[in-house]
């Protein structure tokens, strides 16, 4: 809604902090000068002519939490290392240190020199890692859309001031980056007509441009459907190969196991464990990110029974692709969780937006539990039994400053139990709270604290104690468990199986096929806001959802018929 | 190199602290263009206290004076809660004035029990019209309030003088564009005898104290605070957004015409164009240096009404301008803005980072 930031004193107040980083770095802090990497650099057996970086025990403090623990890790040159951990293990901290954003309370960082003597980097000085040929590709791009390729490459290592530009050199130096990498895109079109796996491309030409000897990745493949990635992966690999240094921040296992040579692991602040990737295997890497055993999601077979959700030819024009659908038709049915597969912005909001009631089709009809919907509200929608779990956890599904026990009944201050004469029963409220913080684990100071507080995943918890203790008939979880860490993910996969296993249709919208693998008995397809017929799971091969998910294919057979199929409980 | 870095929590010592010391210092302040205006300093403080507080008749005038304020003060606190900026108090103000004067002028009559609460009535419902419309625009069209209400303070101000000249125009009033005079039943009563202030002022307190009780106890209060604090997570959780939207807007709109009402038939009489010097405005202004809270309304519009009463006193007694009182209300807007932002964050002063 237009108009609703905060004008008076946010406004006023925001000017001054336009910049503001959570944690300031502490200059006052005195670096220690005893570089302890040699024992860091034992767990390789490379040379240590080839050692690239070294960081030698690493501590941050941010008040009384600390970040980083002592944390020692080395690189070598044409090495892909991969950085694992779970939100909050460190992983962010410790690269902020490496590039100079923040300062070590302890430790040094040790970067080789381009004639191989290993020199001390600058503590709190990024153009000094810069120089020192650190390069970061971000999460989330840092490119100019409306600039090319070239011009976000090149973009400030031209002079300022010049009477024409000359690009010949530019040129020629990425040509034969590009030959040397098969990172190949067309360097004249302007980024926002990119696809997201090319405008990656573009963000590792800039760092490699720059001459980069050491890449930094945070989470590459969050954004790739799993053929770019794979293209990523074989990148990463060409170019370790010519020397380059690769840190990959991951908290994904398969792919880390599929691309790097060696695995660090931070929990808590410590680095827990060190292994080549030969030597790893899945669940003891999963189990050293999280500190405990990590319970397997899994299906029990289960006979699918009445439809309970149908769309028919839904079509919801909206002018732009993510908030469309052209002729929908898809079923979920009891006992069954239908995974809707796709690349984020294929149309998946305007599906959502519609099963959570915030939206009607333009043309075609939806039935819930048998009956034509006529009267599409959010409201009428949850009171009926539909659970709905908003894909922005934060944005839509809390209210930040009110209570964690408020933030649980929002749904239902209306109903009977919740208010007298228009007056809320906070005792009422209150006690629901306290169930749902018991049952569901949810990590906060008490009911009556702001539900700001909480962390991504104590959110989710929340949220999912609004919607599932009414035993929902039928479950919308749009991306429930992104950006959850291996703990919490299982746990939301546990309550969604749980939920399944009572009876529950569950549309599980996500982008990580290993969860839909994981947990759907059937998936469908979202590409351009069409719906692929839904398949049984277990006769879906990977690659082939992923050319699907990336519009290439269509469904590779008719739909199955749902009454038949046999659902294998075995697919962890 | 500043950084700022938000507090997890801030006590309570702070939340309500900060506005009392940033009023002190506004105060304070003020000893600045005092003497730039060659005053004697400590002598006009002594005559600003004595003439806000210094006796009954001038506690009365400093209470009447916060009367609309602590109503107008409501109305944009309520407002703002939910993100509704409502810039039009004073437009609703005068609306508010002019349904009182048109319905409790002779119209009808009755006893006082029955007129007092029909024209507060009047004037409230006129007030909440007077949102109501910027508000559906600005759910269904996206149009901005702060614009619609802004303009349309100057459009009712107009309106107001085409009716003082026209239909309302007293015939008795010697040619002054002034409306006939509120009946007696319908006047508000003194609290104090020969005093102005009147029952108007019990009226805007137990409205702070029901507003309190509303948006803290209420579902409505508890829905105004979802959407005012999270309009997409309310929306999500199956909240009207524009139902709730509308409730805000009828209940500041009727506030602030309630003040009209309050000046109307408590301190003036009769409706004029200068009934209110900015009560409207100025009801913003309260609202933040209350920070939104409706009981903290009260104190902050017995703050900036005795900076203006007693500024008044002082300003008549050695020649400093009126308008110190102004310069007085604004440092301590600024005070409190810089005092929330120090709430909410600490500040780090860093050495300039090398390279």
């Amino acid at each position: 809604m237009p108009g609703t930031v905060g004008r008076f004193d946010q406004l006023a107040l925001c000017v001054a902090v336009t910049h503001h980083r959570p944690f300031a770095p502490q200059r006052d802090a005195k670096t220690k000068r005893n570089a302890r990497m040699s024992s860091a650099a034992q767990t390789s057996q490379q040379t240590s002519q080839d050692l690239l970086l070294a960081l030698a025990g690493i501590t941050k403090r941010f008040g009384p939490l600390i970040a980083n623990d002592a944390i020692d890790l080395t690189v070598h040159k044409g090495e892909i290392v991969a950085l694992l951990g779970e939100n909050g293990a460190g992983k962010t901290t410790l690269m902020n240190i490496l590039f100079g954003h923040y300062v070590a309370d302890e430790g040094t960082v040790t970067v080789a020199a381009r004639d191989g003597n290993l020199e001390q980097l600058e503590p709190g000085a990024p153009q000094a890692a810069l120089d020192a040929g650190i390069g970061m590709v971000h999460q989330h791009f840092t490119l100019a859309e409306n600039l090319t390729g070239l011009d976000n490459i090149v973009l400030g290592t031209e002079p300022i001031f010049r009477l024409r530009r000359d690009r010949t050199k530019a040129r020629a130096k990425l040509a034969e980056l590009m030959a040397g990498s098969g990172l190949n895109v067309d360097l004249d079109q302007p980024v926002h007509k990119l696809t997201v796996g090319e405008k990656q491309r573009v963000e590792i030409l800039k760092a490699l441009y720059r001459d980069a000897r050491l890449l930094v990745l945070d989470e590459p493949t969050a954004v790739l459907t799993p053929q770019e990635a794979d293209s990523l992966f074989a990148v990463l690999r060409k170019l370790a190969q010519n020397g380059l240094a690769v840190i990959i921040i991951a908290h994904k296992l398969a792919e880390v196991l599929a691309v790097s040579h060696r695995i660090a692991v931070l929990r808590g602040g410590k680095k827990v464990g060190e292994m080549l990737t030969s030597d790893a295997d899945h669940r003891s890497i999963a189990e050293l990110m999280v500190g405990r055993e990590v319970p397997v999601s899994r299906r029990i077979a289960r006979e699918p029974g009445q439809p309970v959700l149908t769309l028919s030819d839904v079509t919801i024009d909206r002018g732009d692709s993510r908030r469309s659908l052209h002729g929908v038709s898809i079923t979920a049915h009891e006992g069954e969780i239908l995974g809707i597969a796709g690349v984020s912005g294929n149309g998946q909001a305007a599906l959502a937006q519609l099963i959570a009631g915030l939206d009607k089709p333009d043309h075609g009809s939806v039935e819930i539990f048998g009956q034509k919907v006529e009267k599409f509200d959010a409201h009428q929608f949850a009171q009926n039994g539909i659970a709905r779990i908003p894909e922005d956890r934060h944005h839509d599904g809390m209210v930040g400053s009110m209570t964690v026990a408020e933030n649980i009944a929002i749904e239902d201050v209306r109903n009977a139990g919740y208010q007298k004469f228009g007056f809320l029963d906070f005792e009422a409220i209150r006690k629901r709270a306290e169930h749902a913080i018991t049952d569901y684990d949810v990590r906060c100071p008490g009911p009556d604290a702001p539900a700001r507080l909480l962390s991504g995943g104590n959110i989710q918890k929340l949220i999912l104690a609004r919607v599932l203790e009414k035993s929902p008939k039928l479950i919308l979880a749009n991306q429930p468990s992104r950006g959850l860490d291996v703990g919490a993910q299982s746990e939301v996969h546990r309550r969604l199986l749980e939920a399944r296993q009572n009876g529950a249709a569950v549309i599980l919208i996500s982008e990580d096929l290993d969860e839909l693998l994981t947990i759907s008995d059937q998936i469908a397809v979202i590409h351009a806001g069409h719906i692929t017929p839904a398949m049984a799971t277990d006769t879906i091969d990977r690659s082939e959802l992923g050319l699907m998910m990336a519009g290439q294919k269509k469904a590779h057979h008719a739909p199955t018929n749902q009454k038949t199929t046999t659902h294998s409980g075995e697919t962890a | 190199m500043i950084r700022f870095e938000p507090r997890a929590n801030p006590g309570p010592v702070l939340t309500y602290g900060v506005p009392v010391i940033a009023a002190a210092i506004a105060i304070l302040l003020a000893a600045i263009p005092l003497a730039l205006a060659d005053a004697p300093i400590i002598k006009a403080y002594g005559l600003m206290i004595s003439g806000a507080f210094g006796s009954v008749f001038s506690i009365s005038e400093m209470l009447t004076r916060a009367t609309p304020l602590i109503l107008t003060g409501l109305a944009a606190a309520i407002a703002f809660r939910a993100k509704l900026w409502n810039i039009g108090a004073e437009g609703q103000l005068y609306m508010g004035a002019m349904a009182a004067v048109a319905i409790g002028s002779g119209v009808i009559d009755g006893p006082s029990w029955i007129m007092i609460p029909v024209v507060m009535i009047a004037g409230m419902v006129a007030g909440a019209l007077m949102l109501i419309g910027p508000t559906l625009m600005k759910t269904r069209l996206g149009v901005d309030e702060v614009v619609t209400t802004l303009l349309l303070n100057f459009i009712v101000l107009l309106f107001v003088q085409m009716m003082l000249e026209g239909a309302l125009k007293d015939p008795m009033s010697m040619g002054w564009p002034q409306s006939e005079p509120i009946i007696d039943s319908a006047v508000f009563p003194p609290l104090i005898e020969r005093m102005r202030v009147h029952f108007g002022l019990i009226i805007a307190l137990v409205s702070a104290i029901a507003l309190a009780v509303f948006v803290k106890r209420t579902v409505w209060g508890f829905e105004i605070r979802a959407v005012g604090e999270n309009a997409a997570a309310a929306k999500f959780a199956g909240i009207s957004v524009t139902k709730t939207m509308i409730l805000v807007a009828a209940l500041s709109g009727g506030l602030a015409g309630l003040a009209g009402v309050a000046e109307v038939a408590g301190t003036r009489g009769y409706l004029a164009t200068d009934l209110s010097p900015g009560y409207g405005y100025a009801g913003i202004v309260v609202a933040m240096l209350a920070r939104l809270s409706p009981v903290g309304v009260i104190a902050s519009a017995l703050f900036v009404a005795s900076v203006f009463v007693g500024a008044d006193s002082m300003s008549r007694a050695i020649g400093v301008s009126s308008y110190l009182a102004d310069l007085i209300v604004a440092m301590a807007l600024l005070c409190v803005l810089i005092g929330g932002f120090l709430t909410r964050f600490t500040v780090h002063f860093d050495r300039k980072t090398a390279g």
